[in-house]
């Protein structure tokens, strides 16, 4: 196996074994984001100061023996909506192009206190808007398995950087599927958190209710790996959970023998592609023959959840993005006439399409006499949403969906159709309303070899139970064992 | 919101403002019509009844999530000051405010 | 024509927390600029606020002391408006299910008792600090301070309940009062620890509909809140007599002038886009936690003056001033551990204390003479040790000097001169200087009696025993 494409996995036991040093791997997978980065771009800023630096103190910790943590030595890439201490974050935004954050988020404390090495930031959809890592306020990232298509987003960066033999593994934010649906874009696994496991603070907020910070790795025991680092509760963020996490680690390779698995059957109606069909048709079987059971249930609100995703989302992210004004922090315009002029003028010029017509989407929808019609009436649709999972999981272990109706679609196919896009997230975002943990895993390629996920969605807090049935159906296919040859 | 009257280029407008966006002729006209496909698209909400429903605004049901009133070091100055677009005798500067 | 003013308070009261209302930043004054700030704070990207317990509980003991009803469940919600002293141009606010409802104060109106109703109190936070110039700089610019900023802030709404602006002035007063009685406020309104915005319309009398109301900003003290009222009032009371229409509008205060002005910036229509806070959860006050929030408040003003009336047996007046400070109350009990005579403690206090402090009841707990020097004085009179008029000397100098009444008497040699030989040498000495006045006595003027007494405390400084003067000089002018 190529050094460029080793799991965490591998890779803890050969540090540990010294048969490599974090040096060696993080110099490997550097030259490798060197040589093909700029086909992908999945990278925005490359931590080439930092990366050898942290490896170097890894290195030592490892040499002690007893210093060393499940992620020392690990080279990782990070969304740039994650806070980093004097690392450049963007958010993919020309706002905060030259951003230097003075402090850590709770996940990147966790992973520095565990001696992770940092590669880099990737890059995503402008402030996580978007489903296509189109919505760059650079450049877009490009799909290893074929660039001339989208990566899928906004999580486009770290999927297209696991994909692509760029890092270990990347930390990404899912707020209506954005782990998710470029996990399966690309050919990886990713996992959505329960809301409330994985604390926020120094994550950019785009939709504060929604958002949450999860992994994006090669297979599912890499994504029990970092969500381990990563979960449990931050005094910082009031709306972290009180819980102490299980161990996600000790119960894979147990049986799934005898579990039932739901087919919410709004999931797999019109609109859904073929050969995604037919891949999730053929995961079925293998689940079949791990003695799960299926059965048909029904999300009846499945159809409502897209129009309440795009009340929720854009109120909250207009008021979250306000503070992008110029006056602390981020681009000003030159020279404003006044102090209008500088608000008006700076966030015209800072943000993008996308990120403006949110803003106005939400900023509409609380303004003054619609707050009922639109918010309210969302977050009410909400607890129907909810409500149905509640309902489902009574009879149900987990659900088995695709994770997006189509594999990745080409660069501009949908950029000019914003409902278009917006409605490719039909089978991730009622996740985020309802808070609910959902994995994406390989389960197929298409004709054109594009990758093919499957989604498993899990009751909150079901994140040891979604591991397990992920892993189970992992050691039964190779899907997740290809690479895309760039 | 039985019938939500049609979406303006002056609503756009007004919106616009709220929202400190300085939008050019074009992106009025354009945003107006994407704005409306959407909010047409979103209607669909009404064939739901939701008098009786209670809206979710957290997924977890906390509630008194408190800190003890103690204080801890703030950033350095310097520090604070150090992605301003403008700073002056450790004040952040911006263009004179009316009143 | 009749119009009767309706007027309603907007108050805000920065609480005296040690650190801000959702990050750990020094709550303190006074700090340099930008010094007291961190990510939170400042609204950089990604941070997440965490809710003051200290500061919900100032808000539970101040809503209890204001008699309000304190639902079981209140939520925070984001305020959106873009202004460049607010870090995240939205404030964390309440809005909806606010922390307190329906509270109540009693005010003294001209001997009359008015009640007036209190609509909400609600926990939010304090914005930075603007300077439209800076010394060094003629730059058109204006600079911001922010640690100020999430600083926690009560605010307080009356009903618009108060009719005149005395009555708007007494109800600050009373607020003021309380919130300092209760540790909640330091009630600074010159530095605007605590701020007051005034709600004014004006209607014919007897009529229950509201006319268009003015908002009054920028009233820095009690003067002139009720100077700037009465302004606004006489004003808008012009207006509707010619037949004009009052504008809805807001006015500042402009102290200097002595009259309120519409602000000169074009004010948008406010659509402040309320929405629950997603990054707070909800605040839910049970029965118990209230109710023990109101047992261990203190007493409050009112009980207290009912009580030092009843206890101590002090004219009302007496009482209201003792009390209208915690720390003058405590003053005038601790006195009493060590003198027990309550009329004559408050005497010294309501004339010569209050003197020294220039009528700032709040200075007491600086004051330089602590009760048990206080006590002492009073104790040395009682006991003839000095007059009661060099007890004023003395207390002023124990006030310039910290000192104890004791130790200045002893070093200035002010005991008072009680030994009937010395104090015969003095008279003998007075009728020998005064032959005149002293043959117009003997004479049977009554009234120059009085004057060879005052040349005895002359001459002994003040320090003659004033009983056994007068009976030495009748004995030795009787002599004679």
């Amino acid at each position: 196996m190529k050094l460029q494409n080793i799991t965490i996995s591998r890779l803890q036991k050969l540090l540990l074994n010294r048969k490599i040093s974090p040096q060696e791997i993080t110099q490997a997978l550097l030259a490798r984001i060197r040589e093909k980065n700029s086909r992908v771009n999945a990278y925005l800023t490359v931590a080439e100061d930092e990366a050898p630096a942290q490896a170097g103190v890894a290195d030592k910790r490892l040499g002690k023996g007893d210093g060393a943590c499940p992620l020392t030595g690990i080279p990782l890439a990070i969304k740039d909506n994650i806070c980093i201490k004097g690392v450049r974050m963007t958010c993919a935004s020309k706002i905060l192009e030259h951003y230097v954050p003075p402090y850590n988020a709770t996940v990147i404390e966790r992973l520095s206190d565990q001696g992770y090495v940092l590669l880099g930031k990737t890059n995503m959809d402008e402030f996580a808007m978007g489903s296509s890592t189109e919505n760059s306020g650079f450049a877009p990232t490009r799909n290893p398995w074929d660039t001339r298509c989208v990566p899928g987003g906004s999580s486009g960066g770290s999927a297209a950087a696991v994909a692509a033999g760029m890092c270990a593994a990347a930390l990404g934010s899912d707020t209506g599927g954005s782990i998710r649906q470029p996990a399966a874009f690309c050919g990886v696994v990713g996992l959505k958190p329960t809301y409330g496991l994985v604390s926020r603070y120094g994550l950019v907020a785009f939709a504060s209710s929604l958002d949450q910070i999860g992994p994006i790795t090669r297979d599912v025991r890499d994504a029990a790996i970092l969500l381990s680092a990563i979960a449990g509760h931050d005094p910082r963020d009031s709306t972290s959970a009180p819980k102490q996490p299980p161990d996600y680690l000790s119960k894979l390779g147990q049986s799934i023998n005898g579990l039932r698995l739901g087919l919410p059957k709004e999931y797999f109606a019109e609109g859904l592609d073929p050969e995604v069909a037919a891949s999730l048709e053929a995961a079925r079987e293998v689940f079949s023959r791990l003695g799960v059971q299926f059965q048909e249930v029904s999300l009846p609100h499945t159809d409502y959840s897209i129009a309440a995703y795009y009340l929720i989302a854009p109120a909250e992210a207009s008021s979250n993005l306000a503070r992008y004004d110029g006056v602390r922090y981020g681009h000003r315009t030159s020279k404003p006439k006044n102090l209008l002029q500088m608000y008006y003028d700076s966030r015209e010029e800072g943000f993008g399409a996308e990120v403006k017509r949110r803003i106005m989407l939400g900023t509409y929808a609380l303004s003054a006499g619609y707050y009922d019609a639109y918010y309210l009436k969302a977050q009410k649709v909400r607890t129907l949403i909810k409500r149905d999972f509640d309902l489902a999981f009574t009879e149900v272990d987990a659900l088995l969906t695709p994770t997006a109706p189509s594999p990745a679609f080409r660069l501009g196919e949908k950029v000019t159709d914003p409902l278009q896009m917006y409605l490719s997230d039909i089978y991730t975002n009622s996740v985020n309303l309802a808070g609910l943990p959902a994995i994406s895993v390989p389960c197929g390629f298409t004709a054109n070899g594009l990758p093919v996920g499957l989604q498993l969605i899990g009751p909150a807090f079901g994140e040891d139970r979604l591991l397990t049935i992920a892993y189970a159906y992992e050691r039964e296919t190779d899907w997740h064992t290809r690479r895309p040859n760039l | 919101m039985e019938q939500t009257p049609k979406l303006t280029v002056a609503d756009v407008e007004y919106v616009a403002n709220l929202a400190r966006l300085s939008l050019t002729d074009e992106e009025k006209q354009s945003l107006t019509e994407e704005l409306a496909r959407i909010l047409a698209y979103i209607e669909k909400l009404n064939q739901l009844d939701t008098a009786e429903i209670p809206p979710t605004s957290h997924v977890l049901s906390l509630s008194n999530v408190l800190r003890e009133d103690k204080v801890a070091p703030s950033l350095r100055r310097e520090v604070a000051l150090e992605n301003a677009p403008q700073a002056e005798a450790e004040l952040f500067k911006v263009p004179k405010i009316i009143e | 024509m009749n119009y009767e003013p309706v007027i309603g308070l907007e108050i805000h009261a920065e609480l005296l927390t040690v650190s801000k209302n959702f990050c750990a930043c020094s709550a303190n004054f006074g700090q340099e600029p930008n010094t007291s700030v961190c990510p939170v704070c400042l609204g950089l990207p990604g941070v997440l606020p965490v809710l003051n317990k200290k500061a919900v509980e100032y808000s539970l003991r101040t809503a209890v002391s204001l008699d309000c009803r304190i639902p079981s469940r209140s939520i925070f919600a984001r305020k959106n408006y873009f202004y460049p002293d607010m870090p995240k141009d939205y404030q964390i606010s309440q809005y909806e299910q606010p922390l307190a409802v329906c509270g109540h104060l009693k005010i003294m109106v001209g001997g009359r008792e008015r009640d007036i109703a209190i609509e909400r109190v609600h926990l939010e936070e304090d914005t930075g600090k603007l300077f439209h110039e800076i010394p060094g700089s003629s730059d058109s610019a204006s600079w911001i301070d922010f640690n100020r900023a999430g600083i926690p802030l009560l605010e307080i709404v009356t009903e618009p309940e108060l009719r005149s602006g005395k009555e708007a002035k007494l109800f600050m007063a009373k607020l003021r009062q309380i919130l300092t009685y209760i540790g909640v406020c330091d009630g600074n309104m010159e530095e605007g620890s605590l701020r007051c915005d005034a709600n004014v319309s004006l209607r014919r009398v007897g009529e229950q509909t509201l006319g268009t109301k003015t908002e009054v900003k920028n009233v820095n003290s009690f003067r002139f809140l009720q100077r700037a009222l009465e302004y606004e009032i006489d004003r808008q009371r012009k207006v509707l007599e010619e037949g004009g229409r009052v504008v809805q509008e807001t006015r500042l205060w402009d102290a200097a002038a002595g009259v309120t002005q519409p602000m000169r910036s074009k004010e948008e229509a406010h659509d402040y886009r309320y929405f629950p806070e997603p990054d707070l959860v909800p605040l839910v006050v049970e029965e118990s936690w209230a109710a023990g929030i109101k047992a261990a408040l203190p007493e409050l003003p009112d009980q207290k003056r009912e009580r030092f009336v009843e206890r101590y047996q002090l004219p009302d007046y007496d009482a209201g001033i003792l009390t209208s400070t915690r720390e003058l109350a405590d003053y005038f009990e601790s006195c009493l551990q060590f003198y027990p005579q309550a009329k004559t403690v408050s005497n010294w206090i309501l004339g010569e204390l209050l003197r020294e402090l220039k009528g700032s009841a709040a200075g007491v707990g600086a004051c330089p003479v602590p009760p048990q020097n206080l006590a002492g004085l009073l104790r040395l009179i009682a006991n003839g040790v000095i007059s009661g008029k060099i007890g004023k000397a003395v207390f002023q100098e124990m006030y310039e000097r910290g000192l104890s009444a004791e130790t200045i008497i002893q070093k200035r040699g002010l005991t008072q001169i009680t030994d009937t030989a010395d104090l015969t040498i003095i008279v003998d000495r007075v009728i020998a200087d005064n032959p005149e006045p002293a043959a117009a006595y003997r004479a049977g003027s009554e009234r120059t009696f009085g004057f060879l007494v005052g040349q005895v405390m002359k001459a002994s400084r003040g320090r003659a025993n004033p009983k056994l003067t007068n009976q030495i000089l009748r004995e030795r002018l009787k002599q004679k």
